[in-house]
């Protein structure tokens, strides 16, 4: 029985014998001495006879106060204290049953009031949830459609945050940044252009900067919207042609922030090197022309003007003569050759386009009936064939074939034919002999133009000819057209690659040292190497390095070091077995003094992460002296970390802990498949490691410092 | 008698001039390329030079610098008349120090009188 509810049933009754004892007291002492004693002497008889009477009467009165304390305490304090509880909770947990109603009629009434402002509550929360998942689905969809637009341009794009960390690239950038690279292997370029890299390693700090100055300065100057651009070389001595246009964070950061903070930019690049070089040639071209054509001229005016003299010997005549004749046929000679260096120019400049095979036909057709009025015939193209062609003025090359060759209908057909695409003209009726149809090909396509179909061939480095159809004997026409040339092989991974993650505009990386940075907002480089033994200090040498990024918890499959190395020495047989790396594979390979360099420029800026990275480092160490190259990026170690998070375990190699934590290891063994599963190990420990409070690079390098494995030296 | 050189390394062009110019009644050298142009000028001090800017050797432009930088060869007077017409190349040539600057092709008749001024 608690100490209220005792209260409550005692209470009245001792309150009640308190209240007559001293009612009884006050009235016998207010009473004089002598009234009093006779009191006392009238009363004292009766206690031992009416005594129980007087207390019968009490004992009913404090059984009925106590019946009446525990109906209010039951009612009214029981019920409040319990709604109390139950409020409380309601107001941690929203999912929280209803309060029952209890005690006395306000009390009750007062929870069904609670429990229609919880319900009310619950709606508004399950609205907000809602409004929330649209919205983030509409952002994500946008994400999408924005990394979908992106990969279709035709330009390179890189987005960077106002730090100049890349968050979104698309492939022409990755393309452009391998035509740049100087790193040996196939992971030329994701050096320079990579999803949290800098994007200084390739443009300028100053020139960035300059730019978002100047931007901002025509912001401020009333213009609505500005963009910067400029030309820059780059380390490898390309020039890049850079627009760049600013990103504002949108009115949904905060109305109070009318104009829309500067959140980062856009970069539109452009290697400019060949068709700056290829300018150069035409100026020098026409420079020299002009200025040769100069002096020819004045020789032949000068001496033109000395045959004016009427005076002359017939000998200076001559020789007079003889320089206006050597002169005008030197011009002729320059102006030959430079018309000759022009034209294999223009072909080679001639804007051609990627165009589908049927779509040319097709719109060659609608010309055709629109200038001839006769429908023109196509067949179907089965190959889908991409053709590389100035559309426009093939079109109008078939047109005004089509054109002479009215009244006869004419048929189109495309067909592949090795490298390149056949185009064929065929008619019926009208024309049958082909004396005409050569004479066209080489005539002006209209008045006032001076272009012939030959020249739109031409221009396409193609051919044209008339061929006779084997079955009728009947001529067509045949253009020889270049193909689109082939996507650029390059290895698509399962996965499509990451090339972009928008976290990074949230990230402040430089304003937090790294030690308080979460392990999950890290941008690590995960590695392994292949080496011919386990002796670096013996003469063993790596033969492979692969590796992969790790950038705020997600694994970059796009972006990968995978490069064999030539040791310069032979391959064990023995470790070949394990590695698959032969003796053939690695010949002719970059060697270790080319490839460390380029690995230290993958890696830089990042945490290293390896499995037993001291093994590698001390490769890498070794190697100090001859590559100039130095790895003080700061490290995590797989093995030290799965020894943290499983500290009872024996066993921490990496096959092991990969089945440990459902990691599939594809191509075990290979630099980058194991590389690949320790990212994979890295990013399945990070919840472990958390639930033994290690969540940030301080917290773990510190554990990892003091773990038993650490203690081991190799 | 009045003196005239004449330097080109364009034989085609150094004829006329010569013809025309012993016309005219001046006493012609020749030279064909930058340094004997020079070594012409101090060896044959002419009063007027006729000085191509395109020559094998040191160019019209070096020598025309080095005859200013002279003391004793400084008033020479120097025409120049190349086959480089830029705008650029004609304020190099008036920067270098030559009096007239012609450019190729020109008219016989105005160039005679141009160096007959000159002389005058």
């Amino acid at each position: 029985m608690t100490r209220g509810r005792l209260l409550a049933l005692a209470g009245p009754g001792l309150a009640l014998a308190l209240w007559l004892g001293l009612g009884l007291a006050g009235l016998r002492l207010a009473l004089p001495p002598a009234e009093g004693a006779a009191v006392d002497a009238a009363v004292r008889p009766l206690v031992s006879t009416h005594g129980a009477l007087v207390l019968g009467w009490w004992a009913t009165g404090a059984a009925l106060g106590a019946w009446v304390g525990a109906r209010l305490l039951a009612g009214w304090a029981g019920a409040a204290a319990r709604m109390t509880d139950a409020t409380r909770t309601m107001i941690g947990a929203g999912s929280a049953p209803d309060i029952i109603p209890d005690g006395a009629a306000p009390m009750r009434a007062l929870a069904v009031a609670i429990n229609g402002l919880a319900g009310r509550r619950r709606e508004l929360n399950a609205t907000i949830a809602q409004q929330v998942s649209v919205a983030s689905a509409r952002v994500a969809q946008q994400r999408d459609q924005l990394a979908a637009l992106m990969a279709e341009l035709r330009q390179s794009v890189v987005v960077c945050n106002l730090e100049g960390r890349i968050l979104l690239y698309n492939d022409r950038a990755a393309a452009l940044s391998r035509g740049m690279s100087r790193a040996p292997g196939a992971s030329r370029g994701a050096e320079l252009i990579g999803l949290g890299r800098s994007i200084h390693g390739l443009i300028d700090t100053g020139q960035i900067t300059h730019a978002l100055d100047t931007i901002e300065r025509r912001l401020t100057g009333g213009e609505s919207s500005a963009s910067a651009r400029f030309v820059t070389a780059t380390a490898a001595g390309n020039l890049l042609r850079v627009v760049l246009a600013p990103v504002r964070s949108g009115a949904a950061d905060g109305a109070d922030d009318g104009a829309g903070a500067l959140g980062g930019y856009v970069l539109l690049l452009d290697d400019i090197t060949l068709e700056q070089e290829e300018q150069s040639r035409r100026d020098r071209l026409l420079l020299d022309l002009t200025e040769a054509s100069r002096a020819s001229i004045a020789s032949v005016q000068a001496a033109l003007d000395m045959l004016d003299y009427p005076d002359l010997e017939p000998t200076e005549r001559d020789g007079f003569h003889k320089i206006v004749r050597d002169e005008v046929a030197a011009m002729a000679n320059r102006l030959d050759r430079l018309a000759g260096e022009a034209a294999a120019d223009s072909r080679a400049r001639w804007p051609l386009q990627e165009m589908r095979g049927a779509d040319l036909l097709a719109a060659a057709a609608r010309r055709i009936e629109a200038e001839t009025g006769r429908p023109a015939a196509t067949e179907p193209d089965e190959a889908d064939i991409w053709l590389n062609v100035d559309g426009f003025a093939l079109i109008q090359a078939l047109a005004f074939l089509a054109g002479r060759l009215a009244p006869a209908t004419v048929r189109l057909r495309l067909a592949p034919a090795g490298g390149r695409a056949h185009l064929d003209v065929a008619w019926h009726g009208g024309e049958t002999d082909v004396d005409g149809p050569r004479r066209w090909q080489s005539e002006p396509m209209g008045p006032g133009a001076a272009l012939t179909v030959r020249d739109v061939v031409e221009r396409h480095g193609g051919e044209l000819w008339l061929e006779q159809d084997r079955a009728g004997g009947r001529p067509f026409f045949r253009f020889l057209l270049p193909l689109a040339e082939a996507e650029e092989p390059r290895e698509r991974p399962e996965s499509r690659p990451e090339y972009y993650d928008f976290d990074l505009f949230a990230a402040s990386a430089e304003s937090r040292a790294l030690d308080d940075r979460p392990l999950a907002a890290l941008a690590c480089t995960v590695f392994d190497t292949e080496t011919t033994g386990l002796d670096p200090a013996g003469g063993d040498e790596i033969i492979q390095i692969g590796a992969l990024r790790v950038l705020n918890g997600k694994l970059l499959s796009g972006e990968a070091f995978d490069t064999l190395v030539d040791p310069r020495r032979d391959v064990p047989e023995a470790g070949t077995a394990i590695h698959g790396v032969t003796q053939a594979m690695v010949r002719g390979q970059p060697t270790i003094a080319e490839v460390l360099p380029a690995f230290h420029t993958f890696a830089s800026d990042t945490v290293l992460v390896g499995h037993n990275v001291a093994f590698d480092l001390r490769f890498f160490a070794l190697k100090e002296a001859t590559t100039g190259v130095r790895f003080d990026q700061p490290l995590l170690d797989t093995l030290l970390l799965a020894s943290l998070a499983w500290p009872n375990e024996g066993s921490h190699g990496l096959e092991v802990i990969a089945g440990r934590l459902g990691v599939v290891v594809a191509g075990r063994h290979t630099a980058l498949g194991d590389a690949r599963a320790t990212a994979e190990v890295f990013l399945g420990l990070l919840p472990l490691l958390r639930e033994h409070g290690i969540e940030t690079f301080g917290q773990a390098r510190e554990a990892s410092r003091k773990s038993y494995y650490a203690s081991l030296r190799y | 008698m009045t003196k005239v050189l004449i330097a080109d390394d364009e034989p085609n062009i150094v004829v006329s001039l010569e013809f025309m110019m012993k016309r005219e009644g001046y006493e012609v050298v020749v030279a064909r390329d930058g340094t004997a142009a020079l070594a012409a000028i101090r060896g044959e001090r002419p009063d007027l030079v006729l000085l191509d800017a395109m020559m094998p050797g040191m160019t019209g432009f070096d020598v025309c610098a080095a005859v200013r930088a002279d003391a004793e060869l400084r008033g020479t007077t120097i025409l120049m008349l190349t086959a480089k017409g830029r705008e650029t190349d004609v304020a190099r040539g008036v920067g270098v120090g030559a009096d007239a600057y012609v450019t190729k092709p020109f008219s016989t008749r105005d160039l005679v009188r141009q160096v007959r001024e000159m002389l005058g």
